[in-house]
């Protein structure tokens, strides 16, 4: 070995057995935090499983829900996990136009997702198909509501970051609200999945 | 020597990272990603809503549709991957399902024990008479 590859090795070691460095840390607590949300939503998941079929003689998913719309919801949100893809892999690239693009496209998309599942509420609403109607829409609208009010953190959030990239640029801390942010809105996403299953497709089929 | 085993396997990599990547690779990633997802769910929506499949079997074959789907997710968009320097989040990730599987399993089985056992409840009324 050669004193060069010695020193070497020497500089490398406080890195390697020191703690992780913070973007690790960081982004694995937020982990955490989300994987704790998830559980959360089980718990909505399950409430609403149990009480699917307690509807007090009112309507049934069947009669209230329409797939045409849900179909819309999820194309928005599946788009916007995609432009939120293309922000992060900007932001790695510093690029601050493509950032500001992707992250404005995925803005919109959420928005869109958000003026569809209102409007939605607002005519389950207007057709006495409110949460106070039965148990089984009152599971109904904490479960979906709560992932809808999860889409409009997500998007102040987004904001938020598109303003910090505007003031402040790429700076390593807020890269790792970045990092956060798209873990954040990615996880939304798989919470919708099990939304669209569980509640709107096999709500209407039965 | 020594130095070869300190780099390799120790370094983590934080949820959501992905490997050092071209640009164009990374683009291509997420669009896989997207056309698999955008392809589980309109199988979805297709069994739904069609005659074409035995009835009964269309919950189960939602649930696994659904199930893949988040598999696709969780690899394509967060980059949880089952190499060495992502086993934390892989281990998070599964402490996380346990207690997801155990609260929905465990309240439908509670519940529906509960239903099975219990009076029904215009019995009940009566009795309460």
């Amino acid at each position: 070995m050669s004193v060069a590859a010695v020193t070497h090795g020497h500089a490398r070691e406080p890195e390697q057995v020191g703690p992780a460095p913070k973007r690790i840390v960081t982004g694995y607590g937020f982990w955490i935090f989300l994987l704790s949300d998830m559980v959360m939503f089980a718990c909505f998941f399950a409430t609403y499983a149990v009480l699917v079929g307690q509807t007090a003689g009112g309507p049934r998913g069947a009669d209230l829900f329409n797939l045409r719309i849900v179909a819309f919801e999820t194309a928005c949100l599946l788009a916007s996990s995609f432009t939120c893809g293309l922000a992060s892999i900007a932001a790695d690239a510093r690029s601050r136009l493509w950032f500001q693009a992707a992250m404005g496209a995925t803005c919109v998309l959420g928005l869109a997702f958000l003026f569809l599942e209102l409007r939605e509420f607002a005519e389950l609403a207007a057709r006495d198909a409110g949460p106070t109607r039965s148990a089984f829409l009152s599971a109904f609208f904490t479960l979906v509501g709560c992932h809808g009010l999860h889409v409009s953190a997500g998007i102040l959030w987004l904001l938020t970051m598109m303003a910090q990239v505007v003031a402040k640029g790429f700076r390593a801390d807020i890269r790792r609200r970045i990092l956060c942010f798209a873990l954040f809105w990615h996880a939304l996403d798989i919470i919708w999945v099990a939304v669209f299953t569980v509640v709107y497709l096999m709500g209407s089929g039965v | 020597m020594s130095d070869m085993q300190l780099t390799h396997g120790v370094a983590d990599v934080a949820p959501g990272d992905e490997k050092e990547g071209r640009i164009g690779q990374r683009v291509i990633g997420y669009a896989v990603g997207l056309g698999l997802a955008i392809l589980l769910t309109g199988t979805s929506f297709f069994i739904a809503g069609t005659d074409l499949v035995w009835q009964p079997s269309i919950p189960v074959a939602l649930v696994v549709l659904a199930i893949a789907q988040m598999g696709i997710h969780l690899v394509f968009f967060l980059h949880i991957t089952t190499s060495r320097d992502n086993t934390n989040n892989v281990m998070a990730l599964a402490f996380g399902f346990l207690i997801v599987i155990q609260v929905i399993g465990g309240s439908l089985w509670i519940m529906a024990n509960l239903n099975h056992n219990m009076m029904p409840m215009d019995r009940i009324m009566q009795m309460q008479r």
